[in-house]
């Protein structure tokens, strides 16, 4: 069942009248038995997978916290006679154990992804080392949010293992957050602390919320129906035949690819996001704004927030304060090695991010080097902040200069463009000729001869995408401005906030690129 | 206070209703050019309905057939229910749609969708199905032939389905926005033009000449409903040269309607004896009669009809009798301006 | 804490870290200083920060640091 479907939208609303008719107590069993009726449309098969994820995230969690009541029982009883060694002792045991319950737990939850997500790439590596014909007959389909659920129980176990919470006993419960509909299908990635106390509570019903929710579903169906789905024709005609399609086309295809993606995943956000503020729930942000970005950092501070968090906390963190590495540090420095002390950390948390992120993206190599790009520009740009500061104390204005601000805001998007041609063709080498094309081959023509009129997609399309476009720009920098549109009209009188939401509905029915008409829209009358 | 927001809200609805029904009718095909066999199905609600022969069938139902022939040779008065590639599961749901507002007398049915068994295509599906009225029938007819890219819901607002027209809507649209034109004559397609049948090709040979047991499954529901009925049906197969009538076909077609006491006429077969000629009544080299062939084979077609089914001539009925004079103002008017138009091109 | 304060000012000369409270929230400290930092501070000091003292309320001042390394060593 796809997001933008009609069952989507019917299952949905259904669920949002049940919900509000159901008493409060009980509307987190509801949740949990809509959200494994949406896993089951998208594929009976598929939930065994989740269940069993669910299962032995459940049996860890008990096992942890059995573990943790057990020493807190001992250390009750044995008051007296333990000192601080003993107990620390003691702690020190206790936390092993749990380790081995996290890890064992760790590894069969990313054992399943692993097996079914990365087994194909690793066979047909594998094989084309040994000269074998790849003939992939390793492919299992992907369930549906396999990894969100994944990286969000895992997330649950390492702040169990960490004590930030404790364990959920009720297993029923337990499953409804690694379930959550609409959440699963594509994040964002929520931690159990907060998530849990949204799910869990009762939620009255909320005129203004659930109004604001269902305006900001409205919203994401606009980027994603007239925006994204009507690029995607073009983009199709690009990647398809990049033999033909170089140098400006190239370029166009980069463009392109750089507005669907954002406006596919962040309008399927918007519709996650506002469909769970509808319910009285709460979900983090996931996008602000990235292409307003003004560095390659800073970028990551706005794109799949979520994910990048969660990153940061159970792998970057992790990694470069592991003792051994902070060791290893100082040994360094004692041997008079200064600026490598300073760096290792950083170097090796970050590069092992980056590249846990490429393959996360996709079991595939153009992944891999996108992600070690990323991690390596990211550790450039640092490396270069003290001619920046050079720079900056040269020309003190040139930080509050807006002109300035453009110029690193444009330059941020393309190259951030530029890396995403590794997604776009899906394929290193034909990205890498791509890009070679796009410095020799390079002809302005093509913008005014009419060329981009043969993309698949016809003046009309380039009209409703522009005007689209302008329209999720300037809300944007409004938002940027900490504006929030839909409180600003929301304060309009009646009358204009009808106008202004039905015309927006509008827009998405007529202007959405969805259905059965949408590409076949002539209607061809063969003689029979 | 309550009252007045009430009132506020109702007069929203109301405001959003109207323009939803508005821009859904606006970019609804309007089949007023070239494609109006898309008007058929429709036409049909706006009739008198005391039939004595109603049609079904596909293209050899409504481009064969001239029942302004029939009315005024044996003062029968009958109406053609068909529709571009009407499946044989489709002219079933149709009849059942017809028997809702009436009983004729005598159904006839154009076999060839039986075993020519097309797949169903979206087009065709909407030409027949979003011309129909809401019912039950349609509900079921629309379940039973949608392809796999289609839903339900696209039927029920059609406005989802056409909804890309926006961007290329024409004039037709503004104009047909709240009616349209007739253009049928008691569902008859008139065209005037002729192109002679030439290198008819032979049928190629097929793998399996069995007509599929669920397509026949279709034509023995046809037959149950007029049964229980009480309707004669008479099974045709018009003189089309292609789509190809195989003998195998013709003789399963045969045997059933034997088997069940049905008359079953092959007029493909019988064309000589209808009097046509393929050089001049035809305007698309064989495939479909034009009104010349069509009226020939309507007063063939007629005098078998008065034989087996034993139909009155009803000219005696003056209110009838008048509405049919209207009918034949329109039927030559039409066949004056194809004239004209034909000639003006030559 | 005079040690910590060298450290951070070393890093961030244009940061007033004895009363700035918001360094977390405000995207002064990013993820590469909040690593360079402990491991200075392991490096200084001798104390370990593990990761999962890296929440926002433990970096978010200067004294709020101060107060996790004085915990942290009271626990070694």
């Amino acid at each position: 069942m796809s997001i933008t479907s009609y069952y989507f939208l019917l299952f949905a609303g259904a669920l949002l009248i049940l919900y509000y008719l159901t008493p409060k107590k009980a509307q987190w069993i509801l949740l949990l038995a809509a959200s494994y009726a949406f896993y089951a449309f998208s594929g009976i098969r598929y939930l065994g997978y989740i269940l069993a994820t669910t299962l032995c995230t459940y049996v860890a969690s008990r096992k942890m916290g059995g573990l943790k009541d057990y020493q807190e029982a001992f250390f009750r009883e044995n008051k007296d006679i333990l000192d601080r060694e003993d107990k620390k002792l003691y702690k020190a045991s206790v936390k092993k154990r749990q380790r081995a319950w996290l890890i064992l737990a760790l590894v069969f939850n990313f054992g399943i992804l692993a097996v079914i997500k990365y087994g194909n790439f690793v066979v047909s590596n594998i094989s084309a080392l040994f000269g074998a014909p790849n003939d992939a007959f390793f492919r299992l389909a992907l369930p549906l949010g396999i990894s969100f659920y994944t990286f969000q129980t895992t997330g649950y176990l390492i702040d169990l293992y960490r004590g930030e919470y404790r364990e959920e006993k009720n297993f029923f419960r337990l499953s409804l957050f690694v379930s959550f509909f609409p959440q699963l299908i594509q994040g964002p990635i929520s931690r159990f602390g907060a998530l849990s106390k949204e799910l869990y509570a009762g939620h009255d019903f909320d005129g203004r919320q659930v109004a604001f929710g269902l305006q900001r579903m409205l919203y994401g169906f606009f980027k994603k129906l007239v925006i994204a789905d009507r690029i995607m024709a073009g983009l199709a005609t690009i990647s398809g035949d990049p033999a033909t399609y170089t140098g400006t086309y190239a370029f166009v295809g980069m463009i392109f690819y750089a507005i669907d993606l954002y406006m596919d995943f962040s309008g399927g956000i918007d519709i996650v996001i506002g469909f769970s503020q509808a319910l009285g729930i709460t979900l983090p942000e996931n996008f602000k704004r990235p292409y307003f970005a003004v560095s390659l950092k800073d970028y990551w501070h706005r794109w799949h927030i979520t994910l990048c968090n969660w990153f940061k906390d159970y792998v970057f963190y992790p990694i470069s304060t592991s003792p051994k590495l902070l060791a290893r540090a100082k040994k360094l420095k004692t041997a008079g090695h200064a600026g490598l002390a300073r760096r290792i950390t950083v170097y090796i948390g970050n590069l092992a991010v980056w590249l846990f992120t490429g393959i996360w993206h996709g079991a595939a190599w153009n992944f891999i080097i996108w992600g070690l790009l990323n991690g390596g520009f990211l550790l450039l740009s640092q490396e270069m902040e003290p001619l920046y500061r050079k720079l900056y104390a040269r020309f003190p204005k040139l930080p509050e200069s807006r002109v300035f601000h453009i110029v690193r805001v444009v330059r941020t998007f393309l190259f951030v463009s530029l890396l995403c041609m590794f997604d776009y063709y899906a394929n290193a080498s034909v990205t890498l000729h791509a890009m070679a094309g796009m410095v020799t081959e390079f002809d302005l023509a093509v913008f005014f001869n009419g060329s981009l009129l043969s993309l698949g997609l016809s003046a009309v399309d380039y009209g409703i995408l522009l005007l689209s476009l302008c329209l999720v720009f300037f809300i944007s920098l409004q938002q940027e401005r900490g504006i929030s549109v839909r409180e600003k009209i929301a304060a309009q009188a009646g009358p204009v906030r009808v106008l202004v939401w039905y015309g927006l509905f509008l827009c998405v029915l007529l202007f959405g690129a969805y259905g059965i008409g949408y590409d076949a829209s002539q209607f061809i009358y063969n003689q029979f | 206070m309550r009252a007045k927001k009430w009132l506020a809200v109702g007069v929203a609805a109301l405001f959003i209703l109207a323009t939803l029904w508005l821009l859904q009718r606006l970019v609804m095909p309007k089949y007023m050019g070239d494609v109006v066999e898309g008007n058929f199905m429709a036409e049909y609600y706006d009739t008198e309905k005391d039939h004595d022969v109603i049609f079904i069938g596909d293209c050899e139902v409504y481009e064969n057939f001239s029942p302004q022939v029939l009315w005024d040779e044996y003062g029968i008065n009958s109406y053609i229910r068909g529709s571009a590639q009407q499946l044989a599961s489709q002219s079933y749901y149709v009849l059942e749609d017809t028997l809702r507002y009436e009983k004729p007398d005598v159904v006839v049915f154009s076999v060839l969708a039986v075993p020519y068994n097309e797949p169903a295509k979206e087009s065709y599906n909407r030409m027949t199905l979003d011309g129909m009225r809401w019912s039950k029938t349609k509900w079921d007819a629309i379940q039973t032939s949608m392809t796999e890219e289609e839903q339900l819901l696209e039927y029920i607002f059609p406005l989802l389905r056409y909804h890309s027209r926006i961007t290329e809507l024409t004039k037709d649209d503004f104009t047909y926005l709240f009616g349209r034109d007739l253009v049928s004559h008691n569902g008859y397609y008139m065209r005037v033009d002729a192109r002679p049948a030439e290198n008819v090709p032979d049928g190629r040979p097929l793998a399996d000449y069995t007509i599929d047991a669920g397509q026949m499954e279709w034509l023995e529901k046809i037959r149950l409903l007029c049964e229980e009925n009480g309707i004669k049906l008479v099974l045709v197969k018009a003189p089309s040269l292609y789509p190809y009538w195989y003998d195998e076909w013709e003789e399963q077609i045969a045997a059933y309607a034997e088997s069940h006491g049905l008359p079953y006429i092959n007029l493909l077969a019988l064309k000589d004896a209808a009097g046509l000629d393929y050089r001049t009544d035809t305007y698309d080299g064989g495939l479909h009669l034009n009104l010349a062939g069509a009226e020939k084979l309507s007063r063939y077609f007629g005098a078998y009809l008065r034989e087996t089914c034993g139909l009155a001539d009803r000219r005696a009925e003056s209110a009838l009798a008048a509405r049919w004079e209207e009918n034949a103002r329109w039927y030559d008017e039409d066949r004056i301006r194809q004239e004209y138009e034909i000639a003006a091109g030559e | 804490m005079d040690t910590l304060l060298e450290i951070l000012n070393e890093m961030h000369p244009d940061v007033d870290f004895e009363t700035c409270d918001t360094l977390i929230d405000d995207e002064i400290l990013d993820s590469f200083d909040i690593v360079s930092l402990i491991a200075e501070i392991s490096n200084q000091m001798d104390v370990t920060i593990s990761a999962k003292d890296i929440i926002p309320e433990n970096f978010n001042s200067a004294q709020a640091l101060w107060e996790l390394i004085e915990r942290l060593e009271d626990e070694e």
